[in-house]
This record gives structure tokens, sequence and C-alpha cells, in this order.
């Protein structure tokens, strides 16, 4: 990822999880996967890569800046590029034929842009979720 | 990229199948999009203001009364008289701002998803315990365990606040304006904590992710939590967060001390006894 960190190493490609899995270490090598986040969770928001729905969505909530979005980034499962959804407790894959930008905060600004469409949808699980378990 | 099948644990015969997949795999289908609220979010304005006068109710019904107001579209409600009673506004899946004049008990403000709320007094423990998205602001102290277990949004304490702050934090950020107590951070696996005070002993002991600012002493550091450089993406969040919130201090975010994780207690099982001694 340009300019971010993992596992307190420099990575400089933006693909390096969607090029190699992420089995990097040696200790990942001997276990045969991945250990731990698929991108850099510590990575700040860079504001000035705000997109317009985005903009409209803090307006909409009554927020100065990215709230809990500025922990959702765009991150990598299975070679494939994927957004972690809290609320099914799973990844949500980004459509392959989607072209990416080519540097993490971008990315991210598109993950968070398509969670939230994602989450506030009819269809999204939370719905049957709501009603089936709530208390009031 | 090496597959399991080619790993060394799985020729040993520790493991079949892979670890990975168990989780829901989904893709996105964006031809069904809703609004910016939740799908069964309670449809509110903003300029609607009621009032709740708190002196002689219990928690649930006061929880209940401001439910019911936000049915009939009120988006601004106004707690008078809170007289510190516990687990006041929880459960509220809405945007909407709430103000409380006057200070909360134990567990206020818990599992929030989306509401701003403002509190004039002082908090108990746990405030803010699992908030999702939101922003909560306390105008004087809060007990421990502030922001507990906090998964998302921005919890700000201008005062001073107990020990155990953010412990198990998962996301979102918290901010204090004072001085923290002994663990702060304690097990923090993601968020950020900002601290313009001092903060006491183990500040962000065993934590697995996630960062620390603190803008005075540091009594000490826990196990794995380990100094960092401040970038200059660190320096134009703390500035526009702290500004956010009226407490950024005269002479800048400069002298910001950042804390992360060491991650040596990633693989923590699979370290041999001298390597476990050496991390802790």
């Amino acid at each position: 990822m340009a300019g971010t960190g993992y596992k307190g190493a420099r990575i400089d490609d933006v693909d390096h999880f969607l090029k190699g899995g992420g089995i990097d270490s040696e200790r990942e090598q001997t276990i045969g996967q991945h250990i731990g986040y698929r991108y850099d969770v510590n990575l700040l928001p860079d504001y000035g890569k705000l997109t317009p729905f985005l903009k409209d969505y803090l307006e909409f909530m009554g927020w100065d800046d990215l709230n809990w979005l500025e922990d959702v980034h765009m991150g990598y499962d299975d070679g494939q590029a994927a957004v972690f959804d809290r609320n099914i407790n799973g990844w949500v894959a980004i459509p392959e034929d989607m072209e990416l930008p080519d540097n993490q905060q971008d990315r991210d600004m598109i993950a968070r842009e398509m969670l939230i469409k994602f989450q506030m949808s009819p269809d999204h699980p939370l719905v049957d979720l709501y009603q089936a378990y709530r208390k009031f | 990229m090496a597959g399991v099948g080619e790993s060394v644990s799985t020729q040993m015969g520790m493991h079949t199948e892979p670890l990975t997949g168990r989780d829901i795999k989904t893709k996105f289908t964006l031809e069904n999009e809703g609004g910016f609220g939740y799908h069964f979010a309670r449809d509110v304005d903003f300029n609607r203001r009621a009032e709740i006068d708190c002196a002689d109710l219990e928690p649930t019904e006061i929880n209940g009364k401001i439910r019911d107001l936000m049915d009939s579209g009120h988006g601004s409600i106004v707690l008078r008289n809170p007289g510190a009673k516990h687990s006041l506004v929880v459960g509220i899946l809405n945007r909407m701002n709430i103000i409380v004049d006057g200070s909360l008990g134990y567990f206020g403000c818990g599992l929030l998803d989306g509401p701003t709320v403002r509190i004039s007094g002082r908090v108990g423990w746990s405030f803010g315990e699992n908030m999702m998205a939101g922003v909560c602001v306390v105008e004087k102290n809060a007990g421990s365990t502030f922001g507990a277990a906090l998964r998302g949004g921005d919890l700000v304490c201008k005062g001073s606040v107990g020990s155990r702050t953010g412990i198990d934090q998962k996301g979102g950020t918290i901010v204090v304006g004072g001085d923290t107590g002994a663990f702060s951070g304690f097990m923090m696996q993601r968020g950020r904590m900002v601290v313009c005070g001092n903060a006491g002993k183990n500040l962000g002991d065993s934590m697995y992710d996630g960062t620390i600012f603190i803008g005075g002493e540091i009594q000490d550091l826990g196990v794995d939590a380990v100094p960092a450089d401040l970038t200059d993406l660190d320096r134009a969040w703390l500035t526009r967060k702290l500004t956010m919130y009226e407490l950024l201090p005269g002479k800048g975010v400069d002298h910001f001390t950042k804390i992360v994780a060491g991650k040596q207690l990633w693989s923590y099982d699979n370290l041999e006894p001298t390597e476990k001694k050496l991390v802790l």
C-alpha cells in the first residue's frame, strides 16, 4: 500500500495483497495462511479525497468528519478487493470489473461509499435481523 | 503464493483444510439502494425539538419517552434533571441530537449508532460502551472504562477520565481533554485514542493494534506498547479532530507522543518460552 505500513513494514505496492495474498513472513509461509488484517487499520483518512456522496452523507448525519467511517478501509480477501462489513461480520467483495484507483486513500473512500450504500439498502441482512431480534 | 497444501503445518498433519473462508462472503449489489440511514431508522427532523423532565421518571421510562418522541419525528431532544441516573440514552440507531442538561450515572449512552449527544455535566463508568457510530461530548469528567469496547464514532471528554479508558477498543476515536488513568488502551484492537494531558501506568497494555496519542507525560507503557513517529497525516488529523472539539492546545500537536502495538503478541502462542519472556 503506497505510503502505508503493515506489521511494522512499509509496503509500497498498493496491489501487494491482490498479487501475493499476503503470505510474506516466515511464520505465514510455515502455517500457509496470512496472519492478521489484509490492510493497514491505522491508516488515517485524507480528507482532501472525500467523494460528493460522502459529503452528502456527513451532512445528512450532522457530523463534521467521517466519524465511524474513519475505520473503514478497502481490504483484500482471498486476493480480491473487499470491504469488511461489521454488521454481518463478513467481507463484501468489490465487483471484479471495477477499476481500482492507484492509491489506498482513494480506494478507502470508494470502500466507505459502497459500504454505506450496502448497509442502508433494504436488502441488507441487518434488516431481517432487526425485525427478528429487536427489543424495542 | 504458498497454498495450504504446501505449508509445513499441513505436511505435519496439523490441519487438513484452509482456515480462511470461514466468514460470510457477499458481493456488492447496489441495484436496490436505500437512503443515508438504516432502512429501519425513524424519519426525524433536527428542527423538531422536545424536552423530557427526568426528575420523577425511572431510566426505562426516560428511554421509552425518547423513543416515543423519535416515533413522532422529533430529531432534537433535551433531558432536564437527569440526576445521574444510570443507563440513559442507550440503543439509539438513528441520527438525531440529544442534549443532557446535567450528569449521567453508569452505562450512559451505550450501544449508540448514529446520534450526536452533548452532556453538560459528568458521567459515570462505562460511558459510551460499545458505541458503533455518532458523537458524544462530555463537558466535565468521566469515570473508569470510558468508551469500553468502542467500535466507532467520536467519544469526547473535555475533563479527565478514570482508569481502563478504551479497554478492548475495536474502533472509533476517544478524545480526552485532561488526564487518563492506569491501563488506558488495555487490549486495544483498533481505533484511535487522543489524550491531551497525562497517562497513568501501563498505557496500551497488550494492545493488538490501533493508535494512542498522548500530549502530556506517560507514567509507563504496558506490554507490547511502543512509541512510533508522528507523521504529517497524524498531525493533520490531530489538528482537525482537536479543533472540532475546541481542545487544540495553543502549542499545536507536535509535542504529542504516538504509541502503537509492537505486534510481538500477534503470534504469542507460537513463541518459544525464551521469546515469551522477552515480550513480557
